[in-house]
């Protein structure tokens, strides 16, 4: 019965995101207000209908509801709690409902919080959201439905594949696509900007926080994701350059720039065009991404069963939303008012620098993703893009990113000195230069990559540090006056610098990481010793544990430093999983903030066991630069209500529809 | 500075942009293409020696030994040509005789595979495209020679 409530709340979200399409565009032209208001309630109908509808989703999965049929293919009883809601979105259907919810969720967030937007641009913002709802509802509930029932009702469930039992996978998901979906909300206000025929300032300052937290989502996300690829996969690697994985870097790298150039529409009412095409095509990569991942016509190392007819689907909603948009962009575009004039050197020319790298780097992974797809079409050839061809196409655009970073914010608005921006810089200048010696003198040569990703990575963090520096004017003036100063920078400025920064300490991560990992494979035997980076591991031996759904076969290992003291134990383990006769690897790894030890165990055999034992260098760096920049993404956030005139929840009673900012 | 002068510049940029990105992607796609073959493919149509690999088929009922210091040895089939694979290292979880499997590495010999990368998958119901395909493709190539009907 429960199930059935929720299939009516799903074809009710379907009807009320038809009424919000229609009653908010035809309001919003005819300058209905009745119109207008209708459809803003319509979003917060399609958004509880669809948040029923995923709680009831959840119900069955809570409850083991093995009539339906979602449940039944990815339930168990045995499952512990968090998994089997975990299991909700942990595959095809539940993920898509996911997906809608999150689309309607910023759709009614608009519709409700927006209030000191003008009442058209919101109402078309929440129309566009309406009309994407309709296309992705549909497919819900016509291709993938997740509470469809089952009969006979099996007694048991298949259970979630096991590598997805995990507490950074069960999170993954549902912050992966709060910033996918969230790029949606970009994506209406630029339709809405071409349909209003206008793009300003206050435009571009409405647009920023969603786009941010959309950006800051997807940061997380991604680094979840890899962070899960490396403990939980055991093959070392936290990044595979792998169709799925690229899915969701590409739609980062242009939101990044998204934000950057939103920044220039905002101060200086230039870039507009730009920006408007951006959030078009930062929103169809997303669509790219679902299609990706949903369709699996591209051959991934993260590959699920999938169904090609969801796939096609898919394809014609992408065709249909980009398409769209694309069109209405070549009509419309060319009657945006022209923006101001600035000089190549100064901050927008920076940041026009900052977008060219960004989407170039963005059309490399695109093309890097797409052309075996494109290949096989033609010429019916497999091919794959691996590692190598990234490491020589993007990491280069990435290298000029990371120079120009540190110069960009130090750079006037209009017109700036780069002598003189350069000139500031000598201490993060400095910083690179020792840093990129001390690699050189601590491997003796050796890769240059090596010597240009840490000093770039010490230059990126110096210059942002040099930023702020410079906006206290610490040590030129005295120090109370630079920490009142500091007091009274915007957010926006201290977020931005802490993002920077982060991007820096993940770029040291990175390339250790990448360059300095050292790995032993070997068969051991117990009382066996394998010695990695100083350490000493002694085998103990391996022996079985009973864990709430699964037998572990779990290792032990006795760490020392060199010969020295006992560090403790490391416990890597193999867990089947009876359910799906499935087994996954469970690394054990010992960090010290520096670096990684990481030891996985393989199947025993003959011989004795395979271990594979790895030290990885800096590699905590990499998500620890990834908490870094979202904490500043939430830093600068948080700005933006403080601030005059920037979106603030309105009290009620007060009449705020046509609002527009104090310094617009 | 004129309008007319900014968009030059802009557009100078963007289009050194372009063709350095284009210079990028094509010189590492000159190197770094890695082409998928199936046992078939490689016999019909050897690749130069030295150069990286994708080998994908099904790994041989009955064909994976493990050598001590991790090495494990096994045959990769399409089910009309076969090839013998050398790997060292921890296999993935679901590495399996009769199952799918992508390898990566060099053509060593006639009909000899260093493999450096075993791919994994997630799911045991998964099967590559490319498999897939060449799987169907010599399914197709064996009736017509033979006439007999496999599967």
């Amino acid at each position: 019965m429960i199930a059935e409530l929720g299939q009516f709340a799903l074809s009710l979200a379907l009807i009320a995101a038809i009424a919000q399409a229609i009653l908010s565009l035809v309001g919003a032209h005819r300058i209905d207000a009745r119109f207008m208001a209708a459809g803003a309630r319509a979003a917060s109908l399609q958004a509880g209908s669809l948040a029923f509808a995923f709680g009831v989703l959840l119900w069955s999965h809570a409850q083991d509801d093995f009539s339906v049929r979602n449940v039944s293919e990815n339930g168990h009883r045995l499952k512990p709690m968090l998994y089997k809601l975990a299991g909700a979105w942990g595959n095809h259907e539940g993920s898509m409902l996911l997906w809608i919810l999150v689309l309607a969720a910023f759709g009614a967030a608009v519709a409700l919080r927006g209030r000191q937007l003008p009442a058209t641009l919101r109402a078309r913002v929440v129309g566009v959201q309406g009309l994407i709802g309709i296309g992705f509802v549909l497919f819900v509930v016509l291709a993938s439905n997740p509470l469809a029932r089952m009969f006979p009702v099996p007694f048991e469930g298949n259970d979630l594949n096991p590598i997805l039992q995990d507490p950074a996978l069960a999170a993954h998901p549902p912050f992966l696509y709060l910033g996918y979906v969230g790029f949606s909300v970009a994506f209406s206000f630029a339709i809405a900007a071409l349909l209003e025929g206008r793009v300003d300032p206050a435009w571009a300052r409405w647009v920023r926080p969603w786009t941010l937290a959309a950006w800051c989502c997807l940061t997380l996300g991604i680094a979840l994701g890899s962070w899960w690829a490396y403990y939980e996969l055991g093959w070392g690697g936290w990044w595979f350059w792998d169709p799925v994985e690229n899915a969701s870097l590409m739609p980062w790298l242009s939101g990044t720039a998204l934000l950057h150039s939103a920044v220039v529409v905002e101060k200086r009412d230039a870039l507009k065009s730009w920006t408007v095409l951006l959030a078009i095509l930062t929103f169809a990569l997303s669509l790219v991404g679902t299609f990706l991942v949903r369709s699996g016509v591209l051959s991934s190392v993260h590959a699920f069963a999938v169904d090609p007819a969801r796939g096609v689907f898919v394809l014609v909603l992408l065709a249909l939303t980009v398409g769209g948009a694309l069109t209405l962009y070549a009509w419309r575009a060319p009657q945006l008012k022209l923006g101001g004039l600035f000089r190549p050197i100064s901050r927008e020319g920076a940041l026009v620098l900052n977008n060219l790298l960004l989407t170039t780097a963005c059309a490399t992974v695109f093309v890097g993703t797409l052309y075996p797809l494109f290949l096989d079409a033609t010429q019916g050839r497999s091919v794959s893009v691996g590692p190598p061809y990234y490491l020589r196409s993007f990491t280069p655009l990435m290298v000029g990113l990371l120079v120009a970073m540190a110069a960009g914010p130090l750079l006037a608005w209009k017109r700036g000195d780069l002598a003189a921006a350069l000139q500031r810089l000598w201490v993060a200048l400095l910083a690179l230069l020792i840093v990129a010696s001390l690699t050189w003198y601590v491997q003796g040569g050796g890769p240059w990559l090596a010597l240009v990703g840490f000093g770039l990575g010490a230059w990126t963090i110096v210059g942002a540090a040099t930023d702020l520096a410079e906006r206290v004017r610490l040590f030129r003036v005295p120090l109370s006056s630079s920490s009142a100063r500091f007091a009274n920078l915007p957010r926006s400025a201290i977020g931005a610098a802490i993002a920077h920064a982060g991007l820096g300490i993940a770029v040291v991560g990175m390339t250790g990481s990448a360059l300095w990992q050292s790995e032993r494979v070997l068969t051991m035997q117990v009382g066996e010793k394998v010695e990695i980076a100083g350490y000493t591991l002694t085998f103990d031996g391996v022996h079985k544990e009973p864990g709430a759904n699964y037998v572990a076969e779990r290792g032990a290992f006795r760490l020392q430093r060199g010969n020295g003291d006992g560090l403790g134990t490391m416990t890597p383990e193999r867990r089947f999983y009876p359910s799906q006769r499935t087994t996954t690897t469970e690394a054990a790894i010992r960090t010290t903030g520096l670096a990684d030890l990481y030891v996985v165990i393989g199947e025993p055999d003959g011989n004795g066991t395979v271990v594979r034992v790895w030290h990885h260098p800096f590699v905590p760096w990499i998500w620890g630069g990834a908490i870094v920049m979202v904490a500043g993404g939430l830093l600068s956030l948080a700005d933006r209500r403080l601030r005059v005139g920037a979106p603030r929840a309105s009290t009620p009673g007060k009449v705020a529809a046509n609002v527009v900012a104090a310094d617009a | 500075m004129t309008r007319k002068r900014r968009r030059l510049y802009t557009l100078l940029l963007a289009l050194t942009g372009l063709g350095v990105a284009t210079a990028l992607v094509l010189t590492a796609f000159q190197d770094e293409l890695v082409f998928f073959y199936s046992p078939t493919d490689i016999a019909a149509n050897k690749p130069a020696p030295g150069r990286a690999i994708r080998l994908g088929g099904m790994v041989e009922q009955g064909s994976v030994q493990k050598l001590p210091d991790g090495v494990t040895k096994f045959r990769v089939t399409d089910t009309a040509r076969t090839i013998d694979v050398t790997y060292k290292g921890a296999l993935p979880d679901l590495f399996r005789e009769g199952q799918g499997v992508v390898a990566e590495g060099m053509l060593a010999g006639e009909s000899q595979f260093n493999a450096r990368t075993i791919l994994a998958k997630h799911d045991e119901r998964y099967m590559p495209p490319e498999i897939a395909k060449s799987m169907k493709k010599a399914d197709g190539e064996q009736q017509h020679s033979t006439g007999t009907l496999l599967k």
